[in-house]
């Protein structure tokens, strides 16, 4: 695995660092923290890569991209030959180099991880995207037309690389996208400090260059059904990627108070409608003093550190279980703490307190300890009888999760789905029980990642590709 | 991008915008709302569906001009566009023959409640339409009302106008009145429908309203239209907007609805400081 052949190079052990705005600075403003390598730097972390014959990195990749060679471009200083090789399998790389969560993914399985520091794959895929994005987008190769025409319902991760792998086999890819800008969680979720929104409109100005047609404002299951697409719409297959979008509540007395958020809700306001720009733009937010963020998951770190952005002066985050659980990306948790969001652990609300207005003044909170693994295979937290104490805040945020949005399911004849009311879709193929419906993403899986989402595009994309090359 | 083909000023404040969306009227049914965007710095504000024409490929909607939205879009003129349009949302009225039914519109409530009072007199209803207003000048759409309706009655609450009293007034007549009523449909400001529901409880009639509550995305992504109905949490925006009004928690539905109360009055003041009355055709808003 150490290339016996190669001459023997000193290893680097650390990651060239990230340049970042500095903490203190970047809590209080909206623009990207992590500003990206230089390209001194990146050809520096390049080199570090063993190019390992076997590759370990790419299992760990859902989109399987041919790591070790883009890489090795890179670290030959040739970027472009880096963001094709990248962009054979990656529609989004400037989003995946930034919201991947690459230690759990591909930096897992690095060779050098064993004794050092993995190679910052995530880093140089950045780079080599966002030096795509800062000149001229690459030609991109489309085949020629087939005549058939899919549907991709929603344009969140798995819609859009649905729609960029069809289009480039000559398929005719309309997008039906509910809100008023394409990219889903990408523009309504994850925070501009975190993912720039030009970035993400850049990348999917590429897609419509690929000749993907992107309708907005056209919710799917309200001005057309699936069936509607397929029959008489026109559509030979569809795609359904709606993903996450029904926020889960705790079901604790005092909820609906005003002042009480879900995450979905304090971050849409924030980074789809420009919230922290009020009154300039239309859409209020509010932001008390002291906040209180539910839940440990990346959705809660960015929530938590919007809130700091927006001028609390104290952001919490309140974690049922302990540091070491904490679902969020490692460099979430650490950026957080940087900006100085504080964390309650093994702490977890019973109920939220409110005055004669109706408006939040506290939390009542039980203190936990760890129990015994859960099947998730994380110590479930027990609470500490008689352990109740207040916590003063005014402002709630409910991180604890989504739940697949009902609106697509819900109005799809034919279309299995489980319990939780996610679709029912074949791992290896994203087939449905209705016959040329496909699904993908979080109202597959649950919420979980924007690269798991592409992963399932991709695997889509390729089964409908299939079923329409046997359709004529 | 979608055009505003006709404008009609309703009352001082109160407007009528036919919008051309295609996709919308196809499936527009009563109940239902929009959502719309005037321009891109634009909030994203429900509207209920006061009319829509399949053929025209038009949705109407009737709006008061309150917050900073509203009075912008009260300077639009006909030609003019909305930046975006999305619907139709939220589920229609549960349409069925009840026999006897009522329908109270209050306000600008009169809008929203007529598509409802046609669907219901189409299938097969005898419907009885109760509309007020607070005084004469904002009364609007009585014909309409009357063309939907096999009998109309209203008010005004000073009495410039037909009878002076509250729709609640009119309403325990039509009751006291009119034997079995299976039906009442009320829309209209809060305080209205939660007085309403407190007179139809007392004679146990099953009574709908329908909740403009705040929202975002409108397609229950987001839980800022919370409400509790019978004692559990429901989003107006999917499992809604109309409600059994006997289980819904009024007193929750008027705090939430000024969560932000002091934001608007900022936005408002700032906007009227900075425009005067500009609209695009120069007809001083009256088109």
């Amino acid at each position: 695995m150490n290339g016996g052949s190669k001459p023997k190079k000193t290893i680097e052990p650390k990651k060239n660092p990230m340049p970042c705005q500095e903490p203190a600075v970047r809590a209080r403003n909206f623009n990207e923290v992590a500003l990206g390598y230089s390209e001194e730097a990146v050809v520096a972390e390049a080199n570090r890569c063993l190019q390992c014959k076997n590759a370990p990195c790419r299992q760990g990749c859902p989109v399987e991209v041919d790591i070790p060679a883009f890489i090795g471009l890179a670290a030959g200083g040739d970027f472009y030959g880096a963001i094709r090789k990248l962009k054979e399998k990656n529609a989004l790389p400037a989003v995946c180099g930034r919201v991947c969560p690459q230690e759990s993914q591909c930096e897992k399985y690095c060779t050098l991880g064993k004794k050092h520091e993995p190679v910052a794959i995530g880093r140089i895929e950045r780079f080599c995207a966002d030096w795509e994005l800062a000149g001229a987008a690459l030609p991109q190769e489309v085949k020629p037309p087939t005549g058939k025409k899919v549907a991709v319902v929603g344009s969140g991760p798995s819609g859009l690389t649905c729609a960029a792998d069809l289009a480039k086999l000559g398929h005719q890819v309309t997008i039906f996208e509910a809100l008023h800008v394409p990219g889903g969680v990408l523009m309504y979720g994850i925070p501009e400090f975190r993912l720039p929104k030009n970035v993400v409109q850049t990348e999917i100005g590429n897609l419509k260059d690929l000749g993907v047609n992107i309708e907005v404002n056209a919710v799917v299951g309200k001005f057309a059904v699936v069936d509607e697409l397929l029959n008489g719409g026109g559509f030979d297959a569809v795609f359904i990627g709606t993903g996450a979008g029904l926020p889960y509540f705790m079901n604790i007395p005092g909820e609906n108070a005003c002042g009480v958020y879900s995450a979905n809700e304090f971050l849409t306001r924030t980074n789809l409608m420009k919230a922290y720009r009020f009154p300039e733009a239309d859409t209020p937010i509010r932001v008390g003093r002291k906040v209180a963020v539910l839940g440990g998951g990346n959705v809660a770190m960015d929530a938590a550190r919007t809130a700091l952005r927006l001028g609390a002066e104290e952001s919490w985050i309140v974690y049922r279980r302990s540091k070491k659980e904490l679902p969020a990306r490692h460099e979430e948790v650490e950026h957080a703490e940087e900006e100085g969001v504080k964390f309650a652990f093994l702490t977890s609300p019973t109920r939220i307190i409110y005055n004669d207005d109706y408006w939040v003044t506290a939390m009542e909170c039980l203190q936990y300890k760890l129990g015994e693994p859960d099947a998730s295979g994380r110590r479930s937290p027990v609470p500490i009888p008689g352990s109740e104490f207040v916590m003063d805040v005014d402002t709630v945020v409910v991180a604890i999760g989504q739940g697949p949005n009902p609106l697509v399911p819900g109005t799809t004849e034919g279309l299995q789905c489980n319990k939780k009311g996610n679709i029912v879709a074949d791992p290896g193929t994203g087939a449905t029980s209705k016959p040329g419906v496909y699904a993908g993403g979080d109202v597959v899986t649950g919420a979980a990642t924007v690269i798991l989402a592409m992963g399932a595009g991709r695997t889509a994309a390729k089964s409908i590709h299939a079923y329409l090359s046997g359709k004529n | 991008m979608y055009r505003i083909v006709r404008k009609e000023a309703l009352a001082p404040t109160l407007s009528l915008f036919e919008i051309e969306a295609p996709l919308v009227a196809r499936k527009a049914r009563a109940g239902q709302f929009v959502i719309l965007r005037i321009n891109e710095e634009g909030e994203r504000i429900p509207l209920t569906i006061a009319d829509f024409d399949r053929a025209r490929e038009t949705i109407t909607c009737v709006f008061q001009e309150v917050g900073k939205t509203t009075k912008e879009l009260g300077t639009l003129c006909e030609g003019d566009y909305l930046q975006d349009f999305a619907g139709p949302l939220g589920l229609p009225s549960h349409i069925e023959n009840f026999g006897r039914v009522v329908c109270v519109g209050g306000g600008l409530g009169v809008a929203p409640v007529f598509p409802i009072a046609r669907a219901l007199k189409e299938a097969g209803n005898e419907v009885i339409g109760i509309m007020g207003a607070r005084t004469k000048e904002l009364l609007f759409w009585e014909e309409k009302m009357y063309s939907a309706c096999s009998e109309l009655w209203v008010t005004t609450d000073d009495g410039s106008y037909s009878r002076k009293g509250f729709v609640t007034d009119l309403l325990r007549e039509v009751i006291e009145k009119k034997k079995d009523v299976g039906l009442c449909v009320a829309i209209g400001p809060l305080p209205m429908m939660r007085a309403v529901c407190g007179l139809t409880r007392e004679y146990g009639l099953k009574t709908v309203v329908s909740l403009n509550s705040i929202m975002v995305d409108g397609t229950g992504m987001c839980g800022c239209c919370r409400v509790t109905v019978g004692g559990k949490t429901k989003f107006a925006c999917v499992d809604g907007p109309e409600f059994d009004g006997h289980l819904v928690d009024f007193e929750e539905m008027a705090r939430r609805a000024v969560i932000y109360k002091p934001q608007e009055q900022l936005a408002v003041s700032r906007y009227v400081k900075n425009s005067a009355h500009n609209c695009s055709c120069g007809c001083g808003g009256g088109r």
